[in-house]
């Protein structure tokens, strides 16, 4: 157990450069992730049959295969269209498009349930259709979403393990290159586990504080009801 | 009546094979009040929402101050603004105060300045006995307060015509007459209204003209001393009387309120 302790000490300050790598992806894939999501799920609800093909045939896309071909596709793919890409692109761009097709999936459960109801009421104020979405769906959707979308970021956070294959310098990237390196992999992915147990129960207790901030008296009830 | 404010002509509408109505003609004039009784499913509600486009009619035509707003590229949210709606849900914006659920009309669509919009969403909220409640969420209030939030968002926009659909439907008896007594005094201040209700008392007392709805057609409609003590047809009179009692009871049970 000393061992191990002193194991980890030692290479703690570069797992935990590690770590703020994976933290930097799952940030950057989450926000990317969101905003695709978002769009993806307005177009798939609101848009014409033609948005609507395509938003579907993203989320099922991405949604039906896996991350690590997704991303092979692009890093080691692309190339053969001509487009070549760098590595940490790459990641980037599978991250965000993988966990966007995941989010419109989460928030489009919501949108369905805030429904056609408020959409009625908004329009009949005299608001516009996207005027209603964004000042009436969108705002109770958002806060609706979130108890199932807080799977998201835990998932995509130990998701963002896949990058090593493409040598991005991440956490299982520095696990894999200490295990190497002393060979002692059970010490090193012991290490690495409990890093990533700490990072999902951060996250964790972020995402439970969100949950209450955004809370409106009376809501939640409301919300279930409808 | 040529001074309509709202006026249908031979509106129809049909989902499917199902003509929900056909050939519908009514026309509400300045200060009007007129309530539209008949059984459920004739199509009573759908032919409010087609008034003011939230549904779309299949044939026929719509005019709100003689203009037609049925014709095509006609700005249907204009329209919106100047026929208020009440629904028997109540709709309101579960995310926003009622004082907000007031104000968002005038912030977002009529672009007053917050100052004027808050202003003029407390009067809205004071004429529904309701400026004490406005920092309520929906969600804190009872489905009495809340439709007359809902009463007090749709006048905040100054409409032309207010519709009403089954607003008391929705409600627990003990709380019914709070929103009726709201729609009353709406009336005598020659608010023009178009009223979808089972409340015989409310159309007896409150009404200028009752229109008798029954599968999709206008079987009756006239003062409301005449559909009561006059009816022309059996049928109007047998829906009268089948409710007056079913409602004369629960009304009773519920401590008077005629």
């Amino acid at each position: 157990m000393s061992d191990f302790f002193e194991f980890f000490t030692r290479f703690l300050p570069d797992l935990l450069k590690g770590a703020s790598m994976t933290l930097l992806l799952t940030a950057e894939g989450l926000a990317a992730g969101f905003v695709l999501g978002l769009l993806a799920t307005l177009t798939r609800s609101y848009g014409n049959k033609f948005w609507r093909g395509v938003a579907i045939g993203y989320i099922e896309l991405f949604r039906g295969t896996p991350l690590l071909v997704q991303l092979f596709l692009i890093y080691y793919g692309l190339p053969g269209l001509g487009i070549t890409l760098s590595r940490e692109l790459s990641a980037f761009l599978a991250l965000g498009l993988n966990s966007g097709a995941y989010q419109a999936e989460y928030l489009r459960g919501s949108i369905l349930a805030i429904g056609d109801n408020q959409m009625m009421a908004g329009r009949s104020i005299g608001m516009s259709k996207w005027k209603t979405i964004w000042h009436v769906i969108l705002p109770q959707a958002l806060r609706l979403a979130i108890p199932a979308w807080s799977n998201e970021p835990v998932s995509l956070l130990k998701s963002t393990g896949v990058v090593f294959l493409i040598a991005i310098p991440e956490l299982m990237a520095k696990a894999k290159s200490i295990a190497a390196k002393t060979y002692d992999p059970i010490g090193s992915y012991i290490a690495v586990a409990i890093i990533y147990l700490a990072m999902v129960y951060l996250l964790d207790a972020m995402l439970k504080w969100l949950e209450r901030a955004s809370r409106i008296p009376g809501f939640e009830m409301e919300g279930r009801k409808a | 009546m040529t001074d309509s404010i709202l006026e249908a002509r031979k509106l129809t509408k049909i989902y499917g094979s199902n003509v929900i109505f056909k050939d519908i003609d009514l026309k509400v004039a300045e200060g009007e009040t007129i309530v539209i009784i008949g059984p459920s499913g004739t199509g009573k509600s759908t032919l409010l929402r087609c008034m003011n486009l939230l549904t779309k009619a299949d044939n026929g035509q719509i005019f709100l101050d003689g203009k037609e707003i049925t014709a095509p590229d006609y700005n249907e949210d204009q329209v919106r603004q100047q026929i208020g709606m009440v629904f028997q849900n109540f709709l309101l914006f579960n995310h926003l105060t009622a004082l907000d659920n007031v104000m968002i009309g005038l912030t977002k669509v009529k672009k007053l300045p917050k100052e004027q919009a808050r202003e003029k969403a407390m009067e809205e909220l004071k004429r529904v006995g309701l400026a004490d409640r406005a920092d309520h969420y929906p969600g804190q209030l009872s489905g009495g307060q809340q439709q007359r939030v809902g009463i007090a968002r749709a006048l905040a926009m100054d409409p032309r015509v207010m519709l009403f659909d089954e607003p008391t439907s929705a409600l627990d008896p003990e709380l019914i007459g709070e929103v009726l007594g709201v729609m009353e005094k709406l009336a005598r201040d020659r608010m023009t209204m178009l009223v979808v209700t089972h409340e015989m008392g409310f159309a007896r007392e409150v009404a200028d003209r009752i229109v008798f709805m029954e599968k999709g057609h206008i079987v009756e409609e006239g003062s409301p001393d005449d559909l009561f003590y006059h009816p022309k047809h059996d049928r109007t009179r047998e829906f009268l009387w089948k409710i007056t009692e079913l409602y004369g009871k629960k009304e009773k049970e519920a401590g008077g309120n005629p």
